[in-house]
C-alpha cells in the first residue's frame, strides 16, 4: 500500500496550520518569520506532491516551481531577519505587540 | 513509496514543526525548525524530488536556520523575557486546518496513487533551468541580489 | 537603413529610457558623464527619428504599423504595436530636436544644482516617455507612455522638493492630470468593449480603420469625449488648466520641456491621433464631439490670453500663453484643420521652447529674479538673449512672412473662418491674436526696454552653452516658416498626403491681411500702453502696471487668474465639507444602529483576540458608539498596528473563501 495524494495534502495542510499558529500566536518577531517559513514549506510540499501525482510527471514544472519558491523564501527570510535586526536596533524590542506604529 | 515510511516521516515532521511553533525558548524553537525541515526534505526524497530535497537542506538548514540563530544571538537582550501566548491564534489556525482538511477529504480526485516515472535527474533539471526556465532563473538571480543588498542596507549602522 | 528602422521603431523610446536608467545609477559627483550620456542618448534618439523620418517623406501617405502580442489569455490576446506615419515622424523630429536644445541649455542652467545627475536622468526619461506616446500604435501603449510622461512631470516639477510650493505644484499637476486620465481610461475600456481591439492600425482591423469604426456606432461620440477629457487634463485646457501655471515651480528647462516639446503636446497629439473617432459620422465636418473640442479650445485660448496680460512672473506669462496656444490648436483640430493644428504644435514647440529657455537665461542673468517689474533694460546686458527672445516673441505673436507662428496661426484662422456651425469662435480667435501680441509686447518692454531696475543692475549674459541652444531654436523658428508658407505648403502636404505644388500667388491671401492688421494692432496697442512701463507717469507710481492704474478691478480679476483656483477651493472643498457634514448627520441618526452592530462585532473580536486589542479596536468602538464623527474612525481603529491581528483576519478571510468555494462546488 502506498500513500495517496490526499495524505500528502493533509500533511501539507497540517504543516501550514502549524506555521499559522507560530505566526499568529507568538509574540517574538522571529517566531512569526519561522511560521511564515513553515507555511511556505507547506506550499512547496504541495508543489512537489501535485507534480509527482500528476498524470504526466515528466515535465518538471512542479519541481521548477518548488525551486523558485525556495529561492524566493530564502530572499524573504534574509530581508525579514534584517528587518528584525533593524527594528530591534531602533525600538530595542522584537516583541510585535509593542510595534504598532501603523495604528490608525 | 511505502506507507510506513510516509507515516513515520510525516509524524516526525509535524512534531518538529509543532515544537518549532510552540517551544518557549527561541533557540530550541529554531533548532526544531531545522529538524522539521529535515523531515520535509525526507518527504521530498520520498516523492522522488531528490534535487529539491537537497536544495531544501542546503538552503534552509545551511543558510536560513543559521541566519535565524544569528538573529537570535544578535537580539539576545530581548530573548529572556517571558512572552504571552495568544490562544486566539491557535483557534484560528485550528479552524483553518479543519476547513482545509474537510475540503481535501471532500475532493474525490485527490485519492489517487502516484504513477511510475523515470527518475528526475539533475541533468534534466539543469537542462530545463537553462532552456525553458532561463528567464525566471535570471529574475530570481536579480531578486536574490536585490534582497542581499536590501538586507545589507537594512542592517547597516545608521550614520551619525 | 529605412527598412531597418521600420522593424526597430521601439528603439526610439528605448534608447533614452536605457540611458536614463544608466544615468540614474551614476554617483552624484559624475556630473560630466551624466550630461554627456544624456546628450548622447538624445542625439541617438534624434538620429533614429531622422532615419524614421526619411521613408515618410519619400512616399505620400506613408504608414506602417508593427504589432506584437503582449500576452494572451485564453483565445484573446492583448496586442501592442508601434506606428510610423507623417504625424508620428514629424512629432518625433520636433520632440528630439527641441529636447536636445533643452538638454544642452540645462547643462549651463543647472550647473550649480546638487542633484544635477538625477535631473538629467529624469529629463531623459521624460523625453523617452513622450517619444513612446508618439509612436504607440495601441491606445494602451499610448496610455502607458502617457502615464510615464505624467510620472516624469511629477518628478521634474517637484525637482526642488525642498520648496513646499514645488512639492505642492507637483502634486497638483499629478492629481489634476489624473482626473483627466480617468476619463481617458474609461474611454479606452469602452473602446475595447465595443471594438475588441486597442490597436490603431492593424491591416484594416484596427480601431481607427473602417472595420473597427463601424463597430462603434453612436458610442463613438462618448468614447471620443472621454478620451478628449484625458487630453484636457494633459494639455491644460479649461477647466483642468490650473496645474499648468503652477508647474512653473520646476526648473526652467523643465518648464520648456513640459510646455513645448512634451507633456502638453501629448494632449493635442492624442486628439490628432484618434481623430477618426472624433470625426466619425461627420456631417459637413461637424460632429458633436468636435463641437465640444472647439468650445473648450476657444474658452481656454481667450481666458488664458486675458490672464496672461496681468501676470508679473516672466514664466507665468509664458505658461498662460502656452495654455492659450494649446486652446488655439484644439480649436483648429475641432474645426477640422488637423494639419494646421499639428503644424502649429510643431512650430509652437520650437518658439515656445525658445521663449522658455530665453526666460531661463534672463532669470539666470538676473540671479533668480522672476518678477518682470524688477527687470528692464536687459537688451544692453544680454544681447543674444534679447535677439532670440524677440524672434520667439514675434513667432508667438504671429508676425507673418518670416516667422513660423505667423503662417500656422493664419492657417488656423483660415480653418476657423470656414467652420459651418458658428462664426463666434472665429471672432474670439481674432481677439485672442490681438491679446497674444499685446501681452508679449508688454513682457518684452518690461524685461528688455526702459531703465534697469532692481534685479537688472548686475545682469550678465549667459554662458555659451546656454545661448547656443537659443540661437539654434531661433533659427528653427525662422527656418520652419519656409515649409509652412501657403505658397509651398510642404508640411501641410506631408501631413495630409494631398499633393500640392508651388504657387507664389497663394502667398497673399485675405487671411494674411487680417492677421497682419490684428498683430499690428496688438503690438501697437502694447507699445502705446506700456511705453512708460516701469517708470513714473503722471500720478502713476513706477511699480504700478499701466493697466492696473487704469482699470484696477479688471487687473485684479485677471491677476488672480479669474479666481478659478479660489472657485475650485470654494466648490470642491465646500462640496467635500458638505458631504462630510451629511455623513456626520447620517452617522449620528441613521448609521448609528449599524455602527452599534459593527461595534458589537468589533467588541466580540476584541475579546476574542484578548487584551491586546482592548486599546485598539475597543477604544475605537467605544468612541464610535458614543457618537463618533464618522465611520472612518471605526475603520481606522481596525488598524490596530498589530500585524498578527491583520494576519489573523487574512486567515479567517481565506477560510471563509475556502468554505464558500467548497459550498458552491
Amino acid at each position: 500500500m502506498t500513500p495517496t495524494l490526499q495524505a500528502f495534502v493533509v500533511v501539507s495542510a497540517a504543516l501550514f496550520s502549524i506555521g499559522l499558529v507560530a505566526a499568529l500566536s507568538r509574540r517574538h518577531a522571529i517566531f512569526i518569520l519561522i511560521g511564515i517559513e513553515l507555511m511556505l514549506a507547506a506550499a512547496n510540499l504541495n508543489f512537489i506532491a501535485f507534480w509527482r501525482f500528476a498524470p504526466q510527471p515528466h515535465q518538471p514544472t512542479g519541481v521548477m516551481f518548488a525551486i523558485f519558491s525556495i529561492a524566493i523564501s530564502a530572499a524573504e527570510a534574509a530581508v525579514g531577519l534584517a528587518m528584525v535586526i533593524a527594528v530591534y536596533r531602533h525600538y530595542h524590542t522584537t516583541n510585535v505587540d509593542q510595534l504598532d506604529q501603523l495604528k490608525g | 513509496m511505502s506507507s510506513a515510511a510516509f507515516v513515520i516521516i510525516a509524524i516526525f515532521t509535524l512534531a518538529a514543526a509543532l515544537a518549532a511553533a510552540t517551544l518557549r525558548k527561541l533557540m530550541h524553537a529554531a533548532l526544531s525548525f531545522a529538524v522539521a525541515l529535515v523531515g520535509l526534505a525526507a518527504l521530498f526524497f520520498l516523492l522522488g524530488a531528490e534535487f529539491v530535497g537537497l536544495a531544501l537542506v542546503f538552503i534552509y538548514i545551511g543558510a536560513v536556520a543559521v541566519l535565524i540563530v544569528f538573529t537570535i544571538l544578535l537580539t539576545r537582550r530581548d530573548v529572556g523575557k517571558d512572552r504571552g501566548f495568544n490562544w486566539a491564534g491557535v483557534l484560528i489556525a485550528l479552524a483553518v486546518f479543519c476547513g482545509l482538511t474537510w475540503s481535501i477529504l471532500k475532493t474525490q480526485s485527490l485519492s489517487i496513487v502516484a504513477p511510475h516515472i523515470r527518475a528526475l535527474t539533475v541533468k534534466r533539471i539543469g537542462e530545463a533551468l537553462m532552456t525553458g526556465y532561463v528567464w525566471p532563473l535570471q529574475c530570481v538571480g536579480l531578486l536574490l541580489t536585490a534582497a542581499l543588498i536590501g538586507a545589507l542596507i537594512l542592517v547597516m549602522e545608521e550614520k551619525r | 537603413m529605412s527598412a531597418w528602422i521600420l522593424d526597430h521603431l521601439w528603439l526610439i523610446p528605448a534608447v533614452p529610457f536605457a540611458a536614463s536608467l544608466i544615468i540614474l545609477s551614476l554617483p552624484n559627483a559624475w556630473r560630466r558623464s551624466a550630461a554627456a550620456l544624456a546628450v548622447t542618448g538624445q542625439v541617438a534618439a534624434l538620429g533614429l527619428s531622422v532615419i524614421a523620418f526619411l521613408p515618410t517623406v519619400q512616399t505620400h501617405g506613408f504608414r506602417t504599423a508593427q504589432n506584437f502580442t503582449w500576452f494572451t489569455f485564453g483565445d484573446n490576446g492583448l496586442r501592442l504595436g508601434f506606428v510610423l506615419d507623417p504625424l508620428a515622424a514629424a512629432m518625433l523630429l520636433m520632440i528630439s530636436l527641441v529636447g536636445l536644445c533643452i538638454f544642452v541649455f540645462s547643462i549651463g542652467y543647472m550647473a550649480d544644482d546638487k542633484n544635477f545627475v538625477r535631473f538629467f536622468a529624469y529629463l531623459l526619461f521624460f523625453s523617452g516617455a513622450m517619444l513612446g506616446v508618439v509612436i504607440a500604435n495601441s491606445l494602451l501603449l499610448l496610455f502607458i507612455s502617457w502615464e510615464l510622461v505624467g510620472l516624469a512631470s511629477y518628478l521634474l516639477i517637484g525637482f526642488w522638493i525642498e520648496r513646499p510650493s514645488a512639492a505642492a505644484a507637483a502634486k497638483k499637476a499629478f492629481v489634476t492630470t489624473r482626473i483627466g486620465d480617468m476619463g481617458f481610461f474609461l474611454g479606452m475600456l469602452w473602446l475595447y468593449n465595443r471594438s475588441g481591439t486597442l490597436l490603431f492600425y492593424d491591416g484594416g482591423k484596427g480601431c481607427l480603420e473602417s472595420a473597427g469604426l463601424a463597430m462603434l456606432g453612436a458610442s463613438a461620440t462618448f468614447i471620443a469625449l472621454l478620451i478628449f477629457f484625458g487630453a484636457v487634463g494633459k494639455s491644460g485646457q479649461f477647466p483642468l488648466h490650473v496645474w499648468l501655471p503652477d508647474a512653473m515651480e520646476g526648473p526652467t528647462p523643465v518648464s520648456a520641456l513640459i510646455h513645448a516639446a512634451t507633456m502638453v503636446a501629448a494632449g493635442v497629439f492624442l486628439v490628432a491621433r484618434v481623430y477618426p473617432l472624433f470625426s466619425l459620422g461627420a456631417i459637413n465636418g461637424v460632429t458633436s464631439s468636435l463641437t465640444v473640442v472647439v468650445w473648450i479650445g476657444v474658452t481656454t485660448a481667450l481666458m488664458a490670453a486675458l490672464i496672461a496680460i496681468a501676470q508679473a512672473d516672466i514664466k507665468r506669462i509664458l505658461a498662460y500663453s502656452t495654455v492659450s496656444q494649446l486652446g488655439l490648436m484644439m480649436v483648429s483640430l475641432g474645426v477640422g484643420g488637423v494639419a494646421a493644428g499639428i503644424m502649429h504644435l510643431l512650430a509652437h514647440g520650437f518658439f515656445k521652447a525658445l521663449l522658455f529657455l530665453g526666460s531661463g537665461s534672463v532669470i539666470h542673468g538676473c540671479h533668480s529674479e522672476q518678477d518682470i517689474r524688477k527687470m528692464g533694460g536687459l537688451r544692453r546686458f544680454m544681447p543674444v538673449t534679447f535677439l532670440t527672445y524677440a524672434i520667439g516673441m514675434m513667432a508667438l505673436s504671429g508676425v507673418p512672412f518670416f516667422f513660423s507662428g505667423g503662417w500656422t496661426k493664419e492657417e488656423i484662422l483660415h480653418a476657423t473662418a470656414h467652420w459651418p456651425k458658428s462664426p463666434v469662435p472665429y471672432y474670439l480667435m481674432l481677439a485672442g491674436v490681438v491679446l497674444t501680441a499685446l501681452y508679449m509686447t508688454r513682457q518684452i518692454i518690461y524685461v528688455f526696454f526702459g531703465n534697469p531696475r532692481a534685479a537688472a543692475k548686475h545682469a550678465h549674459e549667459s554662458p555659451r552653452v546656454m545661448t547656443t541652444p537659443l540661437i539654434a531654436l531661433a533659427l528653427g523658428a525662422i527656418l520652419l516658416s519656409v515649409v509652412l508658407t501657403p505658397a509651398w505648403p510642404w508640411l501641410h502636404e506631408y501631413l495630409t498626403g494631398e499633393a500640392v505644388h508651388f504657387e507664389i500667388g497663394r502667398l497673399i491671401q485675405p487671411a494674411l491681411f487680417v492677421s497682419l492688421v490684428l498683430v499690428g494692432a496688438g503690438i501697437g496697442v502694447g507699445l502705446w500702453m506700456y511705453r512708460k512701463a516701469g517708470v513714473q507717469d503722471g500720478n502713476r507710481p513706477a511699480q504700478i502696471d499701466p493697466l492696473e492704474y487704469a482699470q484696477p478691478a479688471l487687473f485684479r480679476f485677471l491677476e488672480n487668474k479669474m479666481w478659478i483656483d479660489e472657485l475650485y477651493a470654494r466648490t470642491v472643498i465646500a462640496f467635500s465639507w458638505m458631504a462630510a457634514r451629511l455623513s456626520d448627520w447620517l452617522d449620528r441618526y441613521f448609521w448609528d444602529g449599524l455602527v452599534r452592530g459593527f461595534g458589537g462585532i468589533g467588541q466580540a473580536f476584541a475579546m476574542f483576540t484578548s487584551g491586546v486589542d482592548e486599546r485598539g479596536i475597543n477604544a475605537g468602538v467605544d468612541e464610535t458608539t458614543v457618537g463618533a464623527r464618522g465611520l472612518g474612525r471605526l475603520l481606522s481603529a481596525a488598524h490596530s498596528g498589530q500585524i498578527q491581528i491583520y494576519l489573523g483576519v487574512v486567515a479567517i478571510g481565506m477560510l471563509a473563501l475556502l468554505l464558500l468555494y467548497a459550498w458552491l462546488a
